[in-house]
């Protein structure tokens, strides 16, 4: 078994975060297994993948050509299967964005393999054992892998990336962009009109639940999200399923599960399906009316009271010391 | 349609004895929430056609015969569940037991859920579409189906990806894709009448091996810092200097 593959992933073909933390994961996975580390780049023609190296790629294999500026599930498959022809990797790492929750499964099932999906811990003692959350983060598997090969995608943020540089081989391919049969092909990528952090991807999240009575008063949360720098809104299922927000704002168990370094959790009770969503931030903030509301079980610090009057003050003082720092 | 039968969202987890499972005992199940929007798409291609069947197909204990019933009242045509006791956490081995029954099938859609809320492996749509060579869109948010081909939108980091694909296809629904409808009584009644067909299947092993199913480490406990705004200066304090995140 040969070395570890670590896939890329970019954006106007800028490498994002998350390929770092892949990278890193798969360093340290390949220090324990004994082997190297492959990365593998797609993206277009001004790809620029030697970020990689920082981060302990030993190899980078670039495929760059506008076809794949956005992803195109087909071209990604037959890419890295090529790759894994010419070495039989020991695993496949990904991160468990959009792009690697549809190609992870397509790669294990070309690969006849089975897929660790969204891991928030890669252990190599004997052989590769690794932790995934399950049912919303309320309960953890230890899995250990007992097939030749497998694909694991890592959940993003659950792991810092660290630089370990190496004098990497940089290596230009060319992508196979024929395939026989139909495929789905993304033809557009459509960008709201103010581009807007995902609460996944954000360090910091603010959300919002009920207690905000009225969509129009997500500006408050709007404002404290801007004076805390990059930071984005999140919402918890009940404002979502009223419409107040939109779903791919929604935190818990059937939205999105975030592992931000700080998160205000602001009017939300704390329904067990919503703690599901935000228990692995770093740090927890709730502001709510009720001292009793659940949501104070999990914070590390909490504010009783009116949110209303809470709020402005609050961006106001971070306002503060920002300026001040 | 493939559907799972999943524990509530407001389920409190308990693992079992063995250590490696839930305690499943007073735990309520229901129709995986993200199949429900995948149930309601089907009907509503096959309103739309005004022909075709809806077939229900689900993986699992006799148990799921209860989840495949929901389907029906909601209007599917028929279910087949695919019997095993055996819990699979590897999911190409669900894969391939699905693609065994799919294939010949000459189905126009074949949609799932996009994730099941209990494994949230986000696997199994893709999966089955590499296997049998179909094109695939995964989390589907929005769908136009017509003359043969389809166009989806699914929600991305930072934006929404339009995705082009020609019948037959796999998709995996997303929240938002529909209004799921509820099981009218007439449909439950209706539902108990529906053709049911319980086929046993030997599923193999696979390649993960659950060492233990652990609850996650409690949070350490916090503290309340005040009451009102006035409690404002102390949460900045403690953010700053003891959390060190601003």
């Amino acid at each position: 078994m040969a070395g570890v593959l670590a896939i890329l992933e970019q954006r106007d073909g800028v490498l994002k975060k998350v390929s770092y933390e892949v990278v890193t994961a798969a360093r340290s996975l390949a220090d324990r297994l004994g082997t190297g580390v492959d990365a593998i780049g797609i993206g277009p023609m001004a790809l620029d993948a030697t970020g990689a190296t920082k981060f302990g790629a030993d190899e980078v294999v670039i495929l760059a050509d506008d076809r794949a500026r956005l992803y195109q599930p087909h071209l990604y498959v037959r890419a890295v299967l090529e790759r894994a022809k010419t070495k039989d990797y020991r695993a496949v790492l990904l991160s468990a964005t959009a792009l690697g929750r549809d190609l992870g499964p397509r790669l294990a099932a070309r690969l006849g393999c089975p897929l660790a999906a969204d891991v928030t811990e890669i252990v190599a003692d004997e052989g590769i054992v690794v932790a995934r959350p399950v049912y919303a983060g309320k309960a953890v598997y230890r899995l250990k892998v007992t097939a030749p090969r497998c694909v694991i995608s890592i959940r993003p943020n659950s792991l810092t990336p660290v630089e370990q540089p190496r004098t990497a081989t940089l290596q230009h391919a060319v992508i196979g962009l024929d395939r026989e049969g139909p495929v789905a092909r993304t033809a557009a990528m459509k960008a709201p009109a103010e581009a807007k952090l995902d609460v996944a991807e954000a360090p910091i999240v603010v959300s919002g639940g009920r207690g905000l009575k009225d969509p129009a008063n997500f500006k408050l949360l709007e404002e404290l999200a801007r004076a805390l720098g990059p930071a984005a809104v999140g919402a918890s299922r009940a404002v979502v399923d009223a419409g107040w927000r939109a779903h791919g704002d929604q935190v818990g168990q059937t939205g999105k599960t975030v592992s931000p370094s700080l998160y205000f959790a602001i009017g939300i009770s704390g329904a067990i399906q919503h703690l599901a969503g935000m228990r692995t931030a770093k740090v927890i903030v709730a502001i709510n009316k009720d001292k009793d509301a659940p949501i104070f079980k999990v914070a590390d610090y909490g504010i009783v009271g009116d949110l209303f009057e809470i709020l402005p003050r609050l961006t106001q003082e971070i306002e503060k010391v920002k300026a001040g720092a | 349609m493939c559907i799972k039968r999943v524990p509530d969202t407001e389920t409190r987890i308990k693992i079992a004895a063995d250590g490696r499972s839930i305690d499943e005992s007073g735990v309520k199940f229901v129709l995986n929430p993200y199949d429900e929007y995948a149930v309601e798409e089907a009907l509503r291609r096959k309103e739309a056609v005004g022909s075709g069947e809806v077939v229900v197909i689900a993986l699992g204990s006799d148990a799921a015969q209860e989840t495949i019933r929901t389907a029906l009242a909601m209007g599917a045509d028929r279910g087949v569940l695919l019997k095993t006791d055996q819990r699979v956490h590897d999911p190409l081995v669900i894969a391939r037991a699905l693609v065994a029954e799919l294939e010949g099938g000459g189905h126009d859609l074949i949609l799932f859920g996009k994730l099941a809320i209990d494994d949230s492996s986000h696997a199994i749509g893709p999966m089955v579409a590499e296997l049998l060579g179909l094109p695939c869109v995964s989390a589907v948010a929005r769908l136009a189906v017509s003359d043969g081909k389809g166009t989806a939108e699914r929600e991305v980091e930072g934006g929404v990806e339009v995705v082009e694909f020609p019948l037959p296809a796999v998709l995996t629904a997303d929240k938002g894709l529909n209004e799921p409808r509820y099981p009218a009584l007439k449909g439950i009644m209706a539902a108990k009448k529906k053709p049911l067909e319980v086929k046993p299947v030997s599923v193999e092993v696979g390649g993960l091996e659950v060492l233990e199913l652990v609850l996650p480490p409690e949070r350490k406990p916090g503290r309340i810092v005040g009451e009102g705004p006035e409690a404002v200066p102390a949460l900045i304090q403690a953010l700053r200097t003891e959390a060190k995140v601003l």
